[in-house]
């Protein structure tokens, strides 16, 4: 592999480490100033996700930083609102359904896995 | 120390705690959830190169990247072991996917003694629910915007 590519994956890991941290900086601010319950936390960052992406502040933000804008719940709204816009083109059907059917792999793997896993273990936080 | 004094002494003592205090306390958890919730997004870069490596892309690449993240913030969830880290990382392991994956699979593992139906399936939307019916709803509304714009 060239230099100049090897340059710039690591580039990109550095990206990704820089925005997504900083985001995760911005809600940490927030939860110390306000002292938000996390589930608000999440509430609002996905909103600003689908916003920001229905203004399309996040689509450049996704190009830069990869999976520093879409791991982020951030990132969530961001599919949602991408969605419903992609599906906005194909016609008013698509325009309503087109936000779930684009988040339904996420909430697919996140109802199947933790189903999966309250069947394996046992509630670990009280014993603690 | 008595009277006016002591009260002095206990206003200007807790001023000087105050002052003292949140920030060094901000800026630690700050870093925290920097070092955290960049680590997590620098592994979901890494599970978008391997991916693309392996021949997916755009949506197909986005959507394994979350669902591995979820299958591992699940997996974590269950050992036990994301609640420890969340302790220290705060928002560094609440915001990225994996966090919510967590809010998922944290009540339908603490309320299985209330059973599958009632305890499990029905409290694992305690916090995801939220998102989902706010998710949805804007998403509808930006679909709706679009369309006629």
């Amino acid at each position: 592999m060239p230099t100049e590519e090897i340059i710039e994956i690591l580039l990109m890991y550095l990206k990704a480490f820089a925005v997504g941290g900083a985001i995760c900086v911005i809600a940490q601010i927030i939860i110390n100033i306000t002292s938000l319950t996390s589930g608000k936390i999440l509430v609002f960052f996905m909103l600003a996700g689908v916003v920001l992406t229905a203004l399309g502040l996040y689509q450049p933000l996704v190009e830069f930083a990869g999976a520093g804008a879409t791991v982020p719940i951030s990132g969530f709204g961001y599919l949602l609102a991408n969605g419903a816009i992609k599906g906005a083109e194909k016609g008013f059907f698509y325009a309503v359904t087109g936000s779930l059917s684009a988040a339904s792999a996420g909430v697919t793997a996140a109802v199947v896995f933790s189903l999966i896993m309250s069947l394996i273990f046992h509630s670990k936080t009280k014993r603690n | 120390m008595t009277g006016k004094n002591a009260q002095n002494c206990n206003t200007n003592y807790l001023r000087y705690v105050r002052a003292l205090d949140p920030p060094t306390k901000h800026f630690k958890n700050c870093l925290s959830a920097f070092g955290v919730g960049g680590l997590i997004c620098t592994i979901g870069q890494f599970l978008r190169y391997m991916l693309g490596f392996a021949g997916l892309s755009g949506d197909e690449l986005a959507g394994a990247v979350s669902v591995i993240l979820i299958f591992f913030g699940c997996l974590l969830t269950g050992l036990g072991v994301y609640d420890r880290i969340g302790r220290h990382a705060g928002a560094g392991s609440i915001v990225p996917i994996t966090g919510f994956a967590n809010s998922v699979a944290s009540p339908a593992l603490e309320f299985r003694t209330e059973g599958y139906i009632y305890g499990t399936a029905a409290k694992m939307f305690t916090v995801a629910g939220a998102i989902i019916v706010y998710g949805v709803f804007s998403g509808v509304i930006v679909g709706i915007i679009y369309y006629f714009i």
